[in-house]
């Protein structure tokens, strides 16, 4: 009777798989974040630590549900109805997107905690083959002939939209000093013949892009696994993941000249934490990331922590001295840069209808 | 009369090569890559991956979602194939059409369908939150976005098998005092049970692989709402390659299952030998031999 | 048991059977279906017509369209092959090869993506070899073709089976030893007897492709203008927060492919009718 036999072991996997997920019970106090995709092993290793240190302070045990994805479709989760607690997310336009679609936290959120609610940073830096075989120091270089750029498509990837700002930060500093930038105003000549520039710069560098993954972490496979590219732009705490969890395939950091700061950001979800009485607790989670330890976790994971002093000697190592720009700075703020870049009539579409309108003459 | 032979026989040749090449380029080739990436690991990874808690969790919710899916759609199927072709009725190929919709419907549309229907800012929207109840990102989606996909699968087999049989057994049946429940169990069940099969494999084999609306729909929430496909998606993207490839294999190895369960059944039916006419005739998916 | 006016209905459970598959179908299907047309329906005029002047949407339109018609197109041709020899030309391991054209279906289309990016990738096990003549498979358009037609080649197949079981194979021989050649055999005798079922295996193929996007993102290298699909695009509206321009390229979407499909139905209906008086 061997489809007795199938069925029964079809039955067991389920009861298994059933068992497992009646038998946890709940503890006293359940919260979730919602996050993007490359905090994934920061919040592992940072819930093992809050759960156990929560507990000891407060006798409360309190268990922490993870979602990860990439940050504008975990926004979206939000916005549609996923209890968050708290969301860490890689953009402050995405949590904006949140308060201003369903009032569920107030405007003001990035005042609630400091550094504009961004615990930890990051910047873009590039990802090359072992011994840099085409010689890539700086921005300039990915426009060279010959050299093939990876990064991802900014319409489904937050990581590629701060790929594409940095590039065009890194161009208008060509053209004009940090200060000239603070000084004029948005239809100064001076900064307009600047930002054409910089649409002719990011032609340029998109030329040199074979492939536009759907995410970052997708790029970064083509990048490494396929042997796809010579340069791959990333984020830097990205980067140094790739370099220690894809070790057989000999990869090498650049650090560009200038880059931009990239602030994931952090906040409440206070309709939710309302609702189900776990304000105390998310509070602690999120002002736990600011402590010590969470600044030394965020530094082994390869983020920049606020406090550099809190992280280990060897962990800081691994970030050198750059110099770095805000979004603020060049941009204003996300929902200008969004409205200017990436919507339907924004500069990255500009950039590829104008290739091929060229093409066809 | 050689002349004709050879053709034949050429044809066969050429006809034979060319499935060969063909299926050996489009669906073995695909199938080694998958197992040979799962085993890159040696054999222990292998087992790590598919006994990891999160994979038994996925599974559990995998199975869950075909459980509840299935014995539905199978329901609806039987119902909706009896409607369209026992009785006349206007409208008909209206309906007809309307039963292969989801099939048309992409399934990220579907996913962003659904939330418009279910989500906060839906048509239920504030009666869900009245009670307390979230339906999506939760169990509930899931099942229901699988429930979407898979619809037409039992219908669309048993439409044109049942049509093609028309209505004069079960006529007989009544006429002879049988209510509506034993003609079918006794006159239309024997008749299509093969479609009926096939069909089920399908739906099964389609509720284990959606992917696109359920991704949509699930919130991601590790443990909780991540099936087997999602999860599939996390561990690569976590650049655990061997481990992403061992979940996908035992999705194959599951798919592959039914069908040899498919093919089991068959074997033993045939080798009972009173319904040899009845496979030949009305099996979609069996072999020939 | 309700009686219903016309005679046909001689079969109890008329009224039971029609009232569960319109309650079911309207539950699941067209409640939802019909929440998305009434919002594509109020939503601003503009938009359409933004998505019909846009170029980088009118590239994914014709890109999705014309590689989902060339994939099912390819099935058809290639599924025929294959279904013919499972039916007609069996050898060992028959039955294998028979049981593994479900699994398309069966994997997550992820999966297969991801495997197929493996293989025709540029150091791939088929991509090197195509690579010598200057076929660029993974990241081209033709990428997005295979991934289509990977994931619809079950659909051909299936539907084909049972439909070339049903020929008789005497008016084939009649044919041939009558002196006819295999093509016009073909053409006189079996393609119209398996005209109805590739109608329906390529609208099933069509419809399944144009909307995938598990597989072809990861094998399509999503370059704007050149290889992004058209769920790509809806993917990115939704996650941008632009819920109103998702529903327009949806609802454009969907309306296109139904247009298709209704006329494949119509083609259908067409020869059926055709066929059906005289025999």
């Amino acid at each position: 009777m061997g489809g007795l036999k199938i069925l029964l072991t079809l039955t067991l996997l389920l009861c298994s798989g059933c068992g497992q997920f009646f038998s946890d019970r709940a503890p006293a106090v359940e919260i979730m974040n919602v996050s993007y995709d490359p905090t994934r092993e920061f919040y592992r290793d940072y819930n093992a630590w809050f759960t156990e240190n929560y507990c000891e302070g407060s006798g409360e045990s309190v268990r922490v549900l993870q979602s990860h994805g990439s940050s504008g479709k975990q926004a979206r989760f939000v916005i549609d109805g996923l209890e968050a607690h708290v969301v860490t997310l890689a953009l402050a336009y995405d949590i904006d997107a949140i308060s201003s679609k369903t009032g569920k936290l107030p405007p003001d959120w990035q005042t609630r905690l400091p550094h504009g609610s961004a615990p930890y940073t990051s910047t873009i830096v590039f990802l090359v083959r072992s011994g840099n075989p085409k010689n890539i120091q700086d921005w300039g270089d990915l426009i060279k002939v010959g050299v093939e750029v990876i990064t991802p498509n900014p319409l489904t990837s937050g990581g590629a939209r701060w790929n594409y700002l940095a590039a065009w930060g890194y161009a208008l500093l060509q053209a004009l000093d940090e200060d000239q930038l603070s000084r004029l105003s948005e239809d100064d000549p001076l900064l307009q013949e600047a930002e054409e520039k910089a649409f002719a710069f990011l032609s340029a560098l998109f030329r040199n892009v074979p492939v536009l993954d759907s995410g970052a972490r997708g790029a970064t496979t083509t990048f490494a696994r396929r042997g796809i590219g010579d340069v791959l732009i990333t984020w830097e705490n990205e980067a140094l993941l790739a370099l220690k969890s894809l070790p057989q395939e000999r990869l090498e950091i650049v650090t560009p000249s200038v880059s931009i700061l990239t602030e994931p950001t952090v906040s409440l979800v206070d309709e939710v934490i309302d609702k189900r009485h776990t304000r105390d607790v998310a509070q602690a989670y999120l002002e736990g990331l600011y402590s010590p330890e969470g600044q030394a976790l965020a530094a082994r994971h390869y983020f920049r922590p606020r406090e550099m002093q809190h992280a280990s000697p060897e962990d800081r190592d691994k970030f050198p001295e750059l110099h770095l720009f805000t979004l603020e700075e060049f941009f204003g703020d996300w929902q200008k840069a969004h409205e200017k870049h990436f919507s339907p009539a924004g500069c990255f579409n500009r950039l590829y209808a104008m290739r091929y309108a060229n093409q066809e003459k | 009369m050689f002349s004709s032979d050879y053709i034949s026989r050429l044809s066969r040749l050429i006809f034979q090569v060319i499935t060969l090449a063909f299926v050996s380029l489009f669906l073995i080739l695909p199938l080694c890559v998958i197992i040979s990436e799962s085993f890159g690991g040696g054999l222990k990874a292998y087992l790590n991956a598919i006994s990891h808690p999160d994979t038994l969790l996925a599974l559990g919710l995998t199975f869950l979602a075909v459980i509840v899916t299935l014995p539905l759609n199978v329901l609806f199927g039987i119902v909706a194939a009896w409607a369209l072709t026992k009785y006349e009725f206007r409208g008909k190929s209206l309906l007809s059409a309307l039963i292969d919709l989801p099939f048309a419907v992409p399934p990220v549309i579907a996913g962003f369908i659904l939330i418009l229907y279910l989500g906060k800012h839906g048509v239920f929207g504030s009666l869900l939150e009245k009670f307390d109840l979230n339906i999506i990102f939760s169990t509930p989606a899931i099942v229901i976005a699988t429930l979407f996909v898979t619809i037409p699968f039992v219908a669309r087999e048993l439409i044109p098998l049942m049509q093609e049989q028309g209505t004069e057994e079960e006529q007989a049946a009544v006429s002879l005092g049988a209510s509506t429940l034993q003609t079918f169990f006794y006159v239309t069940l024997p008749n299509i049970k093969w479609a009926l099969l096939y069909g089920i494999i399908l739906t099964v084999a389609r509720s284990m692989g959606e992917f696109g609306a359920v991704s949509v729909l699930s919130g991601h929430i590790r443990g909780k709402t991540v099936t087997l496909p999602l999860h599939i998606e996390i561990l690569y993207n976590e650049y655990n390659f061997t481990a992403a490839f061992a979940v996908s294999s035992l999705l194959m190895l599951l798919a592959l299952l039914t069908l040899i369960a498919k093919e089991f059944f068959f074997w033993k039916l045939n080798s009972g030998g009173s319904v040899h006419q009845v496979q030949e005739d009305t099996v979609p998916g069996d072999p020939a031999s | 048991m309700k009686k219903t006016g016309s005679q046909n209905h001689f079969l109890p459970g008329f009224g039971l059977s029609l009232g569960f598959t319109l309650v079911y179908l309207s539950l699941l299907v067209l409640v939802p279906l019909s929440l998305l047309s009434f919002r594509a329906l109020s939503l601003d005029g503009t938009l359409y017509r933004d998505i019909f002047q846009d170029p980088r949407t009118l590239a994914a339109f014709k890109l999705t369209f014309a590689s989902s018609f060339i994939a099912a197109g390819l099935n058809l041709i290639f599924g025929f092959i294959v279904a013919w020899t499972l039916v007609r030309f069996p050898f060992p391991g028959c039955s294998f090869i028979d049981a593994l054209i479900d699994l398309p279906f069966a994997l997550p289309t992820a999966v297969s993506g991801i495997a197929l990016t493996s293989l025709y990738v540029r150091s791939g096990m088929v991509g090197r070899y195509l690579d010598i003549f200057g076929i660029q498979v993974a990241f081209a358009p033709l990428g997005v073709v295979v991934a289509l037609s990977f994931i619809s080649l079950p659909f051909v197949i299936r539907s084909l089976q049972p439909a070339l079981k049903d020929i008789e194979r005497e008016y084939e021989e009649a044919a041939i030893s009558l002196g006819a050649s295999p093509i016009s055999v073909f053409f006189a005798v079996i393609f119209p007897a398996i005209r109805p079922a590739l109608l329906t295996g390529f609208s099933l193929a069509f419809a399944r492709a144009l909307g995938e996007y598990g597989s072809v993102v990861f094998i399509s290298g999503n370059m704007p203008m050149k290889t992004e699909i058209i769920s790509l695009l809806i993917a990115g509206r939704m996650e941008q927060f632009d819920y109103d321009g998702a529903t327009a390229l949806a609802a454009v979407t969907l309306l296109a492919s139904f247009m298709i499909l209704l006329s494949i139905h119509l083609i259908q209906w067409h020869y059926s009718r055709k066929i059906q008086p005289r025999s």
